[in-house]
């Protein structure tokens, strides 16, 4: 990303000064793609009112990406609790357990979680070593060669997604990758892109209620509110979880009830990395700042010393 | 080198034996704690995808980094605004700060999932991230670091040439060290910059890294107080109380401006309510100020605290414990996820690093000249002759 002339005067001002002038100093997206590539990217609806928890999603994603089972205690059923480093979808159930009906419509939902693509990512930007990539397709991806294992993309991820292998010596941090292939210890697996197949996720494809959608951002987007218009009031807010979050999402999500209590945080239209690049713009004026403060200080001072000597 | 002789002899008298025991045998618990870490993965630990960081980048790295601050500042303080009086405590400070960001590193390789590849950040550029600009940080200013503590191995084998060399280069490899320590010192901030929607209001803010800028400045002068005491009884090397009540009477001031800040910020930002929420956070929040900022600001405000040793030790302690604590607190308590503790895995590496640390420390002062005041003529700065031109 190119610094231009005017930030950079503005930072090379000095030392800390210039630190509190970059924190304040929040510059829009720095988005690696444009607004227009981002319309066209792939995206995924998930609609929770058509969901049935059946999981079939969840189990079609395990099959494909061949992760392993996570067994409940007498080893006769798949049943993760979360995402995890094998599970990167999985299905929960939200229920008012307060309501008077628990069952009533609007007390209960499921929600399919897994990695949100977003369209600038925290975790991109948060990478030590450039592991987490946007690819030019669109989805996140990861270089299971190059991560060393830090784990701030884990932290970073406002949506909690990223997952890491504990049990491991040669631990890989795990998630969704919208099907899109990954690299692999052993190269680039691409036996496993179902993008560049011209096929959509696998979980798309087992979904047997149309609850999960796939599409050209915009025309998914296009869906999503033409759903909504045709139905007022049934979802919640009237509005598309992931148009805006951070900078927007190739997942989004309609839901009948309130997102947060999904687990969807609720968060600014405004792309997390956009936060810490100034940080990093800094740099040229702490090195300007503190290094002519310093040499300033050290001439004035070492100056007054040998006048002082000489007196 | 009259100045080595006397030194080994009078720290060699006074070590306890005992003391040596107790570190060894925590430093071999360590041993045994990195035999588990490593053949069993970060499984051993209690760290879990709900909690991916804990008490090693808390404790080992962020406070440690902090703590080591006093080697950049007492340099700026002896090499840059020429007070020439500190030269007694430059080279145990440096000295500390250089084995702090050794062991910090160190506690990196228990921490990396992947410590076979602690290089990659060389070979794989992402210059958007805090954390890629930190691990360059970290490696250039222990570059800094071995260049500043070289000049004890280079005396003690009276290699001339290098010497020369060193003492010539000390003013730029100072000036470096300030700015590379600047950079990193607040992008450790920087780090959780990046999440706010995951860090608590009450220690989220967009200027987190000038507040880990101005503390760690703080704790790095109150761990010169706290380790000159520490060492100058153990070694019965003698440290001026007036150079040591100095040093405690420029840590109000700068308490005073992270207090400033700190609760400006928060007034600013519509948030000094949340200290009084009565919530666990709101707790730990005024602990943090009251116990690490408010109380050792007043008391080294007081000159009759800063002149009885005893006192300007704890007071320094108080702004120690504010300091780790602020870092659990930004780290691991403010940040949304699980309960977490550490087990016991993660305490006795943390535990065998630090003895590992002092064992360092105690074999350095033994072997080389670090405390040079004991010389019976007080040596110019070195690059006095050096660098007669600069003035
Ligand atoms: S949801 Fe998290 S892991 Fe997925 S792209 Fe966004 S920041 Fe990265
Ligand atoms: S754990 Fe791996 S992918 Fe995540 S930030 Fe660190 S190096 Fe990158």
């Amino acid at each position: 990303m190119a610094v231009n002339r005017r930030d950079f005067l503005k930072l090379a001002g000095a030392g800390v000064g210039s630190l509190v002038l970059a924190a304040g100093h929040n510059q829009p997206a720095s988005a690696e793609f444009s607004p227009d590539e981002a319309r066209r990217h792939p995206a995924m609806l998930y609609d929770t009112t058509l969901c049935v928890g059946c999981r079939a999603c969840q189990n079609a994603c395990r099959n494909w990406n061949e992760t392993t089972q996570e067994l409940n205690a007498d080893g006769l059923y798949d049943m993760p609790e979360d995402l995890s480093g094998d599970t990167w979808t999985i299905i929960k159930l939200y229920e008012d357990e307060t309501a008077e009906d628990p069952d009533a419509i609007g007390n209960f939902s499921f929600i399919k979680r897994n990695c949100m693509h977003c369209l600038d990512p925290a975790c991109v930007s948060a990478c030590t070593v450039g592991a987490m990539q946007k690819s030019p397709e669109g989805p996140v991806i990861y270089d299971a060669n190059r991560c060393f294992g830090c784990r701030y993309c884990m932290v970073a991820c406002p949506y909690d997604v990223p997952r890491y292998q504990w049990g491991s010596t040669t631990p890989l941090v795990q998630k969704c990758t919208f099907c899109s292939g990954y690299v692999q210890p052993e190269g680039v697996v691409d036996g496993k892109n179902r993008l560049a197949q011209g096929m959509g996720p696998a979980c798309v494809e087992a979904c047997p209620t149309g609850a999960l959608s796939w599409g050209p951002r915009e025309e998914i987007l296009e869906k999503a509110h033409t759903r909504v218009k045709a139905a007022p009031g049934k979802y919640y807010e009237d509005r598309v979880y992931g148009e805006h979050e951070a900078g927007g999402t190739l997942q989004l999500v309609l839901s009948h009830v309130p997102f947060a209590k999904l687990g969807l945080p609720t968060l600014g239209p405004q792309p997390l990395p956009s936060l810490t690049d100034p940080l990093n713009w800094a740099v040229p004026g702490i090195i300007l700042g503190v290094g002519g403060l310093m040499s300033a200080i050290y001439v004035t001072r070492s100056h007054a010393e040998h006048k002082g000597e000489e007196d | 080198m009259a100045t080595t002789t006397t030194t080994m002899k009078s720290s060699k008298q006074t070590t306890l034996p005992v003391g040596s025991i107790i570190l060894w045998i925590i430093l071999l618990i360590g041993v045994a704690a990195a035999i588990v870490r490593y053949s069993q993965g970060l499984g051993s630990t209690n760290l879990a995808d709900s909690r991916p960081w804990g008490l090693w980048i808390a404790f080992d790295v962020m406070a440690g980094v902090a703590l080591a601050a006093g080697g950049f500042t007492l340099a700026a303080v002896v090499y840059i605004f020429r007070m020439k009086r500190f030269y007694p405590l430059i080279r145990p400070t440096l000295l500390t700060a250089y084995i702090g960001y050794l062991l910090a590193a160190g506690s990196i390789l228990f921490d990396l999932g992947r410590p076979d590849r602690f290089y990659h950040p060389f070979f794989y550029w992402n210059h958007h991230s805090v954390m890629f600009e930190i691990a360059w940080s970290v490696i250039l200013y222990l570059s800094i670091l071995t260049i500043e503590n070289s000049q004890l191995v280079l005396e003690k084998y009276q290699l001339k040439g290098m010497l020369r060399i060193v003492r010539k280069i000390t003013i730029p490899v100072v000036i470096v060290g300030i700015i590379i320590s600047t950079a990193h010192q607040s992008s450790l901030g920087g780090l959780f910059v990046l999440m706010p929607s995951q860090t608590h209001p009450l220690w989220y803010t967009p200027i987190l890294p000038v507040l880990f800028y101005i503390s760690a400045i703080a704790v790095g002068l109150a761990m010169v107080i706290v380790e000159s005491t520490l060492s100058s009884s153990a070694f019965n090397h003698h440290v001026e109380t007036r150079l040591l009540s100095e040093i405690g009477s420029w840590l109000p001031m700068m308490l005073g401006l992270y207090l400033l800040v700190n609760l400006g910020n928060l007034a600013f930002s519509g948030k000094l309510g949340l200290i009084f929420e009565g919530s666990l956070a709101s707790f730990m929040y005024l602990a943090e100020i009251i116990i690490g900022v408010v109380l050792p600001l007043i008391l080294l405000s007081m000159a009759s605290i800063r002149n009885d040793r005893t006192l300007l030790f704890r007071s320094a302690l108080l702004v120690v414990f504010g300091v780790i604590l602020n870092r659990f607190n930004v780290l691991v308590w403010g940040q949304n996820g699980a309960f977490y503790a550490p087990n016991w895995v993660e305490f006795a590496v943390t535990a065998g690093l630090i003895s590992l640390g002092i064992l360092l420390y105690i074999f350095a002062v033994k072997n080389l000249p670090v405390f040079t005041d004991h010389a019976p003529e007080p040596e110019p700065l070195p690059e006095e002759a050096a660098l007669p031109a600069a003035g």
